[in-house]
């Protein structure tokens, strides 16, 4: 550890302290101290020492180790990965992750420019990008609008909701964190969510009691400490019944991250009556344009509707990582319990995403709409996977789909790969499917009334993408928008 | 303003324009008439810059610049507006940000500011309210699901809007019943018939000009302008066809 480094962090730590100075403040253990690289028991033991689990806690995480030690990964998906070396990585607060940058004149222009195109102020882009000294300004920034943020956790404890670190939850409410943790998604699941209940770092954790309509949308952004929550995040969302929430995750500035795999785990629970809307945007580095470096993205992300009358909508705009593994799915156990799936995948240069959602109708009369917009340019290719399943006494089950998608070039792939298992005769299953090039008298049209090729493509593909981007709450759509633009740059000639 | 000189262009490996020669100054509206396959879209493509219509001979100059040099986007920051023959459809986007991103690009093209939300908002009612358009229709898809009719007069809102100084204007009448005709004439003659600005009229038929009086009447056949006249040239080609006179 360097004196600098440690320097910087005390004074970010300061000045956190000061603004978490507050009942239910968000404030955790910022030491910087890190496991070895490597992944053994140790690690996993390290990790749960440094977090002041509890026994019950590590011994989970030691049983999801034990499990994971025997599984391989998954090979079904139309992804092209290279093997991963697990034993080559940190995995608790890897200590050089962002080389030390004096200013922003330091920082690749390609990406200064892309923050100016966001319109992202500069404070904010000193953070992004990682400038020497810029947490605290981070931190600064927070802490002037400390009233404003005092205001927001004011308002969510009068009505009583729970939003916390996974770590602060599983020290200060043992019993709920238990009841529902690793049920929604169990920890023999698949390989990566495996991984996760093993060595998950932080991640958010909130519950909405019964009757309560969530105040605000919530959003890890008024989280100061969730700049480090690391690649693997675990999510815990529990919405009692007859209760609301909205949640923002992610951010559509490109993130600066040296840890290349990401598995994170996010477990929704809706009881009767009660409805979670959880939207992303996920702009994580996608590669360089010959498809070198970028980030991995195994997520595991499942809601289960439990209750009579409950909804999960998932709402996403994918448009970073290199490979992009994702299958947001809602069990509908619930009598008349609805799932919602909204979704743009953007692949450009040479990403690849296999994404898609499940749609599990175990519930009486319950109904899921899927609309999922996939955009492929340069030599990537977007699948589209879902799977729509029936029980037997699952009566007057409906569902929607709709699967489009949108080539540019003539190098990219678009695959669907819908899977539909009904053994209910009174399900109603409607499957609708397109798949499209941007044509050139769209393209000149635009050009014509005087917009460049890369503001016409743009104009566009928001359009193909509009029934998703007006699910996304307004703040996120907007950048969603300019978002879908910035990331199909360059994939016009 | 507009100086075509001995323009030859090829769509693909086929010669379609071959020495055309044509001259429009500010305050004037030209009315290109010929028979099919004579090269009057071609001349509409060829000047508007789509990709694929190869200029291989000849100059255009616009307002005294080279207008071949820029690209599509950079003609219609310049004054040059193209109205569409087919107009195109373009799903999930609204003519309103459509139409507000389009003007707002040249704009900044220009250097000059951009529009704000309410100050574009009154351009477009007023001109939408001019050609009796719906503001509904406004805030639909651009050309989704509209007739014929609607997507000329959709056009003509958009020229109104962009208030361009030289309209160039492809078979707008071609799919319009008398009333819709006389609305798209009445629009050209509102919004184009200024000083400094100039019209080009591609069109089959003679009825346009009824509404529209041209200065000049071109016959555009085989790639060349064979005959130019006054307004009264179009009656005679009503008259007699084109043949007679493309020989």
């Amino acid at each position: 550890m360097s004196d600098e480094l440690d320097m910087r962090d005390k004074a970010a730590w300061d000045a956190a302290e000061k603004v978490a100075d507050y009942e239910h403040g968000w404030s955790s253990d910022i030491e910087t101290d890190f496991a070895p690289k490597g992944l053994t028991e140790d690690t996993v033991r390290f990790i749960s020492a440094k977090k002041n689990e509890p026994e019950w806690m590590l011994e989970w995480r030691l049983k999801a180790f034990a499990l994971w030690k025997t599984m391989t990964p998954p090979d079904w998906a139309k992804l092209n990965v290279p093997p991963i070396d697990y034993q080559d990585a940190y995995y608790y607060a890897e200590p050089k992750a962002k080389p030390k940058l004096g200013s922003l004149d330091e920082v690749d222009p390609e990406i200064l420019r892309i923050y100016e195109k966001l319109g992202i102020p500069i404070a904010e882009q000193e953070v992004l990008a990682g400038v020497e000294g810029a947490r605290r300004v981070a931190v600064d920034a927070v802490f002037d609008s400390v009233s404003v943020a005092t205001t927001f956790r004011a308002e969510l404890e009068r009505a009583g909701v729970i939003f916390r670190s996974i770590s602060e939850a599983i020290k200060e409410y043992p019993e709920l964190v238990k009841k529902w943790l690793g049920k929604i998604v169990p920890m023999h699941d698949n390989y990566f969510a495996t991984l996760n209940c093993a060595v998950f770092s932080d991640g958010t954790f909130v519950y909405i009691p019964e009757g309560v309509r969530c105040p605000m949308e919530l959003s890890t952004y008024f989280r100061i400490n969730a700049e480090n929550t690391g690649q693997f995040e675990r999510t815990l969302i529990i919405a009692d019944k007859g209760s609301y929430v909205s949640y923002l995750e992610g951010c559509t500035a490109p993130m600066r991250d040296e840890n290349q795999l990401h598995a994170a785990v996010v477990e929704l629970v809706a009881l009767d009556d009660a409805e979670i809307k959880y939207s992303t945007v996920q702009n994580w580095y996608p590669g360089d344009a010959e498809g070198k470096g970028g980030i991995y993205n195994f997520v595991t992300k499942r809601a289960l509707c439990q209750g009579r009358n409950s909804k999960v909508s998932w709402t996403q705009v994918e448009t970073g990582s290199a490979v992009t593994w994702k299958y947001p799915s809602c069990v509908l156990n619930g009598e008349n319990s609805v799932g919602e799936f909204y979704s743009v995948a953007v692949t450009n240069n040479y990403q690849q995403a296999d994404t898609g959602t499940k749609m599990i109708h175990n519930g009486k009369g319950s109904r899921s709409t899927i609309v999922s917009k996939g955009i492929s340019a340069g030599h990537s290719n977007n699948t589209y996977r879902g799977l729509v399943r029936v029980a037997p006494n699952a009566e007057g089950v409906r569902n929607f789909t709709q699967c489009d998608s949108l080539l540019l070039g003539s190098l990219s792939g678009a695959h669907t790969v819908p899977y539909i298992e009904v053994r209910n005769p009174s399900a109603q299953i409607e499957h609708e499917a397109t798949t499209s090039k941007i044509s050139d008298d769209q393209m000149f049209y635009a050009m014509a009334r005087g917009l460049n090729a890369e503001e016409a493509v743009a104009l566009i593909v928001n359009g193909f993408a509009k029934e998703v981007l007006q699910q996304l709450p307004m703040e996120f759509a907007v950048e969603a928008q300019k978002l879908l633009g910035i990331s199909l740059e360059g994939s016009v000639g | 303003m507009l100086q075509i000189t001995n323009l030859h262009a090829n769509v693909g490996d086929k010669p379609i324009l071959k020495g055309l020669t044509l001259s429009l100054k500010a305050g004037e509206i030209h009315a290109i008439m010929g028979p099919n396959g004579a090269g009057k879209s071609t001349l509409g493509y060829v000047l508007s810059g789509r990709p694929g219509y190869e200029v291989t001979e000849g100059s255009v100059t616009f307002n005294g610049n080279d207008l071949l040099d820029l690209e599509p986007h950079e003609r219609a920051a310049a004054g040059l507006f193209l109205g569409f023959q087919y107009p195109v459809e373009i799903p999930g986007v609204s003519n309103v940000q459509f139409l507000r991103e389009a003007l707002n690009a040249q704009r900044k093209n220009r250097g000059e500011a951009p529009l704000s939300g309410a100050e574009f908002l009154k351009v477009a009612r007023e001109q939408a309210g001019a050609l009796g358009m719906d503001m509904d229709m406004l805030k639909r898809p651009v050309n989704v699901g509209f007739s014929g009719g609607e997507k000329k007069r959709n056009e003509m809102v958009q020229m109104g809007i962009i208030n361009p100084a030289l309209a160039i204007l492809d078979e707008t009448d071609s799919g319009l019943d008398i009333d819709a005709l006389r609305t798209v004439g009445d629009g050209i003659n509102r919004i184009m018939r200024k000083p400094g600005k100039a019209v080009l009229l591609i069109t089959h038929y003679q009825r346009l000009l009824d509404y529209v009086k041209p200065d000049f009447v071109h016959v555009l056949a085989d790639g060349r302008i064979t005959r130019t006249g006054g307004a009264e040239l179009a009656l005679e080609l009503e008259r007699d066809g084109y043949k007679e006179l493309a020989a």
